[in-house]
């Protein structure tokens, strides 16, 4: 088996940046990445989209293809299209099963960067298991690898990428039917007051938020705000939107509607590794203890960019690149001073408390009603999962247990972290003390055959 | 969630009998002893069902036991059969044949041997089948396999029948104390106290339920009971049409095979993990698991297309002989273990719960269990003994 100095998982901007740092002073580097092409979700489909794609999606996008290139060029060892399914401790290091093109292959490590990024926070609410309900990441995806735009499409939620999306379907020519947040008025003063002046070197990311919903101004995109009540109508597949906003009730006929409530920290591998994970009050996420450099409280576990706790492109990328540099000084290499690049992280980070404040997730996506399906695969809904906690389940592992919540095809990336928070709730305590679920491999669904046919050498050479 | 079991009210911490383990033996017990008319607390130092109890594969299995489980066995089948009257809930027991599969024609001749060798001790319930017999219980089976062994026995739900018992035996009186685990066991010559989760427990009986913990608790009070840690593994696919209506294992291959009614199927096996019992964590080995796999469709070939859900591994305690430690403890007074089942013990649950309150109140019971003493390690006290 090969043993590399370095195992990256993820070429996103954490695991690009990562790499290319871990090439510079000369470890043995591998990253494997699901995709087809290194970007990661925010850089999607950048080395082959035209002109016009580009002018749809913007700067901050564009920028990517400097890294790409970069990376393109470090000489490691990329296997794209390759599906990390477990890690396991080895001695040196860790053993990565991964599956490519229908087998599966273990390679060793010494040290391993996780760099899985974020999820999109699963949004449980009336109505959203009905065709014609997909996420805003979901059509993001869809113009990055295609183009693709749907019309009349209704952006409902919270968050950042919301906004994008809509200022980029405006860009296209197909603005979003109406746009409804959850966000209420009030939460923009209570948001001023993470305004510091250390946070106030993050000006550029409040600049470009007042730049997106101009734009959707200007295209005379309907705003609704601070809707409450939300249910997605239909009965085979989505009819409309029902919700109450600026003192009535509004219904919007529409088939298709986006969700979206933020993202958080994707955290099958680093549970997997049982790494320590912190409940993160300001994200409503857990996020994996780590110091400075990302290492978790497992030896040579490092976790960079947003699955480290949610902090954008530009932290990612300065985040792998402290990732590689401490494990360069842990195997015995010369690395650059991470003193300017510790500084410029802390910068960008400034501007987090207040975007946390501004697009917090709506209360009724983190608490559904009873009757709101939280396990898709299962099909279990929230009065399920509370009625169970009344029985005396004390935990996600033994909620899991009573109700299956957790065990289908996703393997709780859906419902992991409102089952956490109904559990909360309804019993009372701390999410960090309640927990996750236990997170067994393999992490994304593998065939029979690909195992029974694993090839395997005795040890680690 | 009752205000007991978050520990904001006083509780009781005395009682007739302490069980120690709230695995399927421990709550079992737990129920018919009350029913018996004990007071009983369970001490359980995670929560109910969390390791070999909630996690096992579930068959409800007589055959291929060891003629010495037999008869214990016999009498758990017929509590299964009831076990809707016992516990209030079905348990997802359904029964339905075992089989053990014959890939050869001298595998086939061992199950020969083995049916007329039980039909000797008078068992008449495994009934060995020929080429087209075993195609009839197992349309899917591969071209190769030859025959069979076949019993009609049962499958149940690990965890929903733990915690079925649980439930009853609390709804009777029964005070469970989850997270709690015992640190020492000692005798004010009056009564053992107990001493968990920095409280002092007494009783004048104590029944040790717990696992592959079981050999420390016996310990506490002097018997010498080894006892290793092991990891089973289980896989569980996606669903598939129904093919299997039956549990399935093979002579060759350590396999134990189950499509579930949801259509998703249930490999498992001999195959081990890595078991931490200190850490109460156990670990994968895919080295080993990729066995199961080929195992699994060496025997059923329509399972080359199934996509794996999710694989997990649980810590079980084994005995170096594999069979159960059942009984009164050698040197202390009051004290009774149950533990030791070496992953087999979960279709032995009800009757153990029986057997053991018919030691403790009666001080007999009329199965059997004369295999499972636990004084028999005594002797080879000091001897290596691969577990």
């Amino acid at each position: 088996m090969t043993l590399y100095d370095v195992a990256i998982v993820g070429a996103g901007p954490a695991g690009m940046a990562a790499a290319i740092e871990a090439a510079k002073v000369g470890l043995a580097t591998t990253v494997l990445d699901e995709a087809a092409q290194p970007g990661g979700q925010i850089y999607r489909g950048i080395e082959t989209a035209c002109e016009a794609r580009l002018a749809v999606l913007g700067k901050a996008y564009r920028d990517g293809a400097t890294l790409v290139r970069a990376f393109r060029g470090s000489g490691v060892d990329y296997r794209p299209g390759t599906t990390v399914w477990h890690i396991e401790d080895a001695d040196p290091g860790f053993v990565l099963y991964a599956s490519t093109s229908g087998g599966s292959v273990a390679l060793g490590a010494r040290f391993l960067v996780v760099a899985s990024g974020a999820l999109e926070r699963p949004t449980p609410m009336p109505g959203w298991t009905l065709p014609g309900v997909m996420t805003a990441g979901a059509i993001q995806i869809l113009i990055k690898a295609s183009g693709a735009l749907p019309r009349d499409l209704v952006l409902v939620g919270s968050g950042p990428l919301l906004y994008l999306l809509g200022a980029q379907m405006v860009a296209a020519g197909r603005p979003p039917r109406a746009l409804v947040t959850t966000v209420p008025p009030s939460r923009y003063l209570t948001a001023a007051r993470y305004y510091t002046p250390l946070s106030r070197a993050a000006h550029a990311y409040l600049i470009k938020g007042i730049g997106l919903l101009s734009r959707l101004a200007l295209a005379r995109v309907p705003i609704h705000s601070n809707a409450r009540g939300i249910r997605i109508l239909g009965n085979d597949s989505v009819t409309g939107l029902r919700f109450f906003s600026g003192g009535r009730d509004r219904e919007i006929d529409t088939n298709m509607v986006a969700l979206h409530q933020g993202v958080v920290p994707n955290q099958q591998i680093g549970r997997l590794l049982r790494c320590d994970y912190l409940w993160h009050a300001g994200q409503h996420a857990f996020a994996p203890e780590v110091d400075r450099f990302g290492e978790t409280s497992r030896v040579g576990v490092f976790i960079a960019g947003d699955g480290a706790g949610i902090s954008g492109a530009v932290s990612a990328k300065l985040s792998g690149r402290l990732a590689a540099w401490r494990i360069a000084q842990h195997l015995g290499r010369t690395a650059p001073d991470p003193g300017p690049a510790l500084a410029a992280l802390r910068r960008d980070r400034a501007v987090r408390p207040l975007l946390e404040t501004l697009y917090a997730p709506s209360p009724e996506v983190l608490d559904p009603s009873d009757e709101t399906i939280v396990c898709r695969c299962e099909e279990v809904t929230a009065g399920a999962v509370r009625k169970t906690v009344h029985d005396g389940a004390v935990g996600p592992n033994q909620v899991k247990s009573f109700l299956r919540t957790g065990m289908g095809p996703c393997q709780g990336r859906m419902c992991g972290l409102a089952v956490s928070r109904i559990i909360t709730v309804a019993a009372g305590g701390d999410p960090g003390e309640i927990g996750y679920f236990r997170i067994r491999p393999p992490l994304k669904p593998l065939s029979l055959n690909e195992l029974a046919e694993l090839e395997l050498t005795d040890a680690v050479e | 969630m009752t205000a007991n079991r978050l520990g904001r009210r006083r509780y009781r911490r005395e009682a007739d009998l302490i069980v120690i383990g709230g695995g399927l033996q421990g709550c079992a017990t737990a129920l018919f002893a009350v029913r018996r008319g004990l007071s009983v607390i369970v001490l359980e130092k995670d929560s109910v069902g969390r390791h070999a109890s909630g996690v096992n594969a579930g068959g409800v299995r007589r055959l291929g036991r060891d003629p010495a489980e037999i008869g214990l066995s016999d009498r758990a089948m017929a509590l299964w059969r009831i076990i809707a009257e016992i516990v209030d809930d079905d348990c997802g027991f359904k029964t339905l044949p075992h089989v053990k599969v014959a890939e050869t024609d001298a595998e086939l001749e061992t199950l020969v041997e083995r049916a007329a060798t039980l039909r000797g001790m008078g068992y008449e319930h495994e009934q060995v089948v020929g080429r087209s017999a075993l195609r009839r219980l197992l349309p899917a089976v591969a071209d190769h396999c030859v025959g069979g062994l076949t019993s009609l026995d049962g499958y149940a739900i690990p965890w929903t029948t733990t915690a079925a018992f649980r439930r009853k035996a609390e709804a009777e009186g029964v005070l469970f104390r989850e997270g709690t685990a015992v640190s020492s066991v000692a005798s004010d010559g009056a009564a053992w106290c107990v001493t968990a989760g920095g409280a002092i427990f007494r009783a004048a009986r104590i029944l040790n339920c717990a696992g592959a913990w079981g050999g420390q608790i016996a310990a506490m009070v002097g018997d010498h009971i080894p006892i290793k840690a092991i990891a089973p593994m289980m896989i569980v696919t996606q669903r598939l049409p129904p093919f299997c209506d039956a549990v399935v294992g093979t002579v060759g291959q350590p396999l134990s095979f189950k499509q579930m009614p949801n259509g998703t199927v249930l490999i498992g096996g001999a195959r081990l993990g890595h078991a931490d019992a200190e850490a109460g964590s156990a670990d994968l080995r895919f080295d080993e698991l990729r066995r199961s796999a080929k195992t699994a469709i060496a025997v059923f070939p329509i399972m080359r297309g199934a996509t794996i859900q999710r694989c997990w591994s649980g810590i079980e305690g084994r005995t170096p002989d594999r069979l159960p430690v059942i009984g009164r403890s050698p040197r202390s007074e009051g004290v009774f273990h149950a533990f030791g089942f070496s992953a087999h013990g979960f279709q032995l649950g009800p009757a153990v719960g029986e057997i053991m309150t018919e030691l403790i109140a009666n001080g007999s019971t009329q199965t059997s269990i004369h295999a499972f003493e636990p004084a028999r390690f005594e002797c080879v006290a000091n001897g290596p003994g691969d577990h």
